[in-house]
């Protein structure tokens, strides 16, 4: 699904983010991406989102190279990525309903099938009975799971999310991650960058570590081989 | 993969999507602005007054040259044939400038005809038997058409007209129609530089109202390109906002205009009685209120077109 390989990433200003990141995450595999902040995690997933561009290596989305895709193609690209930031990233002038069914306007879906697929998605979420609330109204923990709620309504084959659970108590946490590991389970790829160490150990999926732009620990080798 | 393509199915044909975002985005733009309903009146009615304006003037324009078509009738050629010129081959001439394209109507003064009025009115009854025969010429009058747009007509025709073997003179008050039509020309061009530069003004507003649209919006338009809107997606919300600008600005500056020429009509009607004129002011007509509004809808569009080329690239997720 997603191929690093000698990947850098270098912003204006000689800061070096990434410095020969080289990893695979198979289709359908779920893993998480950890390291201190600073790391390098928030950049690795903004090459794959495409918010960055490589400065140099090969970065392969789903068979397709991302340093040569055009500024137009992006959007077709990112519609079949569900992103899901550590602010929610929600509007507040609409309704839960309405941000979740955004994704599926903006691919032009027909009115009836957004009407289906928001509820089918807020369910899994466990938040039926919240769609015509303002998201302000919601707790963060009810926030996060409508921007996930959003990110999986279209049926993305990859899930990206930058510390879902950072403003979270360890319980919710913990239910965040076990939703998507219930994903991951239906066959979508999930990339999750996360410091929650401990909630990683315990969830058991393979874990790639960044260092200050350098890949120390890469768990998801013996997959990629195996 | 099979999801992947379960999700062709539930979607709309790539043209009825299209039209389907077009209809939503242009209803929900509408609903935008009416949630915001002072500002979006202010700016409405900032739009409708600087394009009343220059239409009001064309209107008394209008007017002003309906008026100076009714002192056209006075803008008569006479024509003074020779005295050797009997009264049939006056006639003859006559029918020829009938046949004349520039000129709407042809009357002849007898020369007795004449003489005889002349003695009743001037009292020199006696005076003019005493000549024995009569001095007079016969006259032609001629009504040319007047065409406000090309005033040189007249004097080619007063050219021609002096050409011919019998007439010894034609003549016409010439100086007055070409004053008046200089003057409405500048009237017109001067509307003209008015109305362009308000019509600037209302692509400024527009620009300007559409650019603040935008920042308040930023939030939505990183998150709507992270998601994967389309660049189009995204500027067409502020495209039709601008184009309801257009038209509510249009259609309030035309009602605008309608009221204000009905605050006038009164005076104006009996400024006319005065005159014993029954000229009345005339309105804009359905095709000029419908270009006003064309227009109006044209800035607007066009005006935010400027504003999103301008500010939506800034705007990039991060």
């Amino acid at each position: 699904m997603i191929r690093f390989d000698n990947v850098c990433k270098r912003y204006p200003g000689g800061h070096e983010a990434l410095n020969n990141v080289s990893f695979h995450l198979p289709r359908g595999e779920m893993a998480y991406l950890t390291g201190h902040s600073g790391a390098g995690k928030s950049t690795l997933l903004k090459l794959i989102a495409l918010i960055e561009r490589p400065s140099r290596g090969n970065l392969v989305l789903d068979g397709v190279n991302l340093g040569s895709v055009r500024n137009h193609k992006i959007p077709y690209i990112r519609r079949n990525i569900g992103i899901i930031f550590q602010n929610h990233h929600l509007l507040y002038d609409r309704t839960v309903f309405d941000n979740v069914a955004l994704p599926l306007i903006i691919a032009g879906y027909q009115h009836r099938e957004i009407g289906k697929r928001v509820r089918a998605s807020l369910d899994q979420v466990g938040l039926l009975n919240k769609e015509k609330a303002a998201p302000i109204t919601l707790s963060g923990g009810e926030q996060q799971r409508v921007g996930i709620a959003r990110a999986i309504v279209h049926k993305p084959g990859l899930l990206l999310a930058d510390e879902p659970t950072g403003n979270l108590d360890p319980e919710l946490s913990r239910e965040i991650m076990e939703l998507f590991a219930r994903f991951n389970q239906v066959g979508v790829s999930v990339l999750i960058a996360s410091h929650d160490l401990d909630l990683i150990k315990q969830m058991g999926n393979p874990v790639v570590s960044l260092s200050q732009g350098q890949l120390v620990h890469n768990g998801l080798e013996q997959t990629a081989h195996g | 993969m099979a999801k992947i393509e379960s999700n062709q199915v539930a979607k709309n044909s790539p043209f009825k999507a299209w039209l389907t975002n077009h209809a939503r985005t242009l209803i929900s733009s509408l609903g935008a602005m009416t949630r915001q309903p002072a500002s979006s009146f202010m700016t409405t009615a900032v739009i409708a007054i600087a394009l009343a304006l220059p239409s009001g003037l064309f209107v008394l324009l209008n007017n002003a040259s309906h008026i100076s078509v009714g002192w056209d009738n006075s803008a008569q050629i006479s024509i003074f044939l020779k005295t050797s010129v009997s009264e049939k081959d006056a006639q003859k001439l006559m029918g020829k400038f009938r046949l004349y394209e520039d000129i709407e109507s042809v009357s002849m003064i007898n020369k007795d005809q004449a003489l005889n009025e002349f003695k009743k009115i001037s009292g020199f009854g006696s005076a003019l038997e005493a000549l024995g025969g009569n001095p007079l010429p016969h006259v032609i009058t001629i009504q040319p058409v007047v065409d406000s747009t090309r005033p040189d007509k007249i004097r080619h025709l007063l050219k021609q007209l002096n050409k011919q073997k019998e007439v010894k003179l034609a003549q016409l008050d010439l100086q007055w129609v070409q004053r008046l039509f200089a003057m409405l020309e500048i009237a017109q061009r001067g509307i003209w530089v008015i109305a362009s530069l308000l019509g600037v003004a209302v692509l400024l507003v527009v620009g300007n109202t559409i650019r603040l649209d935008i920042q308040n919006r930023r939030e939505e338009i990183e998150v709507t390109k992270l998601i994967g809107g389309t660049d189009a997606f995204i500027r067409r919300p502020f495209l039709y906002t601008g184009l309801w600008y257009g038209i509510s600005g249009g259609v309030l500056a035309w009602v605008l205009t309608v009221l204000s020429i009905s605050l006038l009509d009164g005076a104006v009607e009996h400024l006319a009685s005065l005159y014993n004129s029954g000229f009345q002011l005339q309105g804009l007509s359905g095709s000029e209120a419908f270009s006003l509004i064309g227009f109006s809808c044209l800035l607007g569009l066009f005006g935010s077109w400027i504003a999103v080329g301008r500010h939506l690239s800034e705007i990039e997720p991060s």
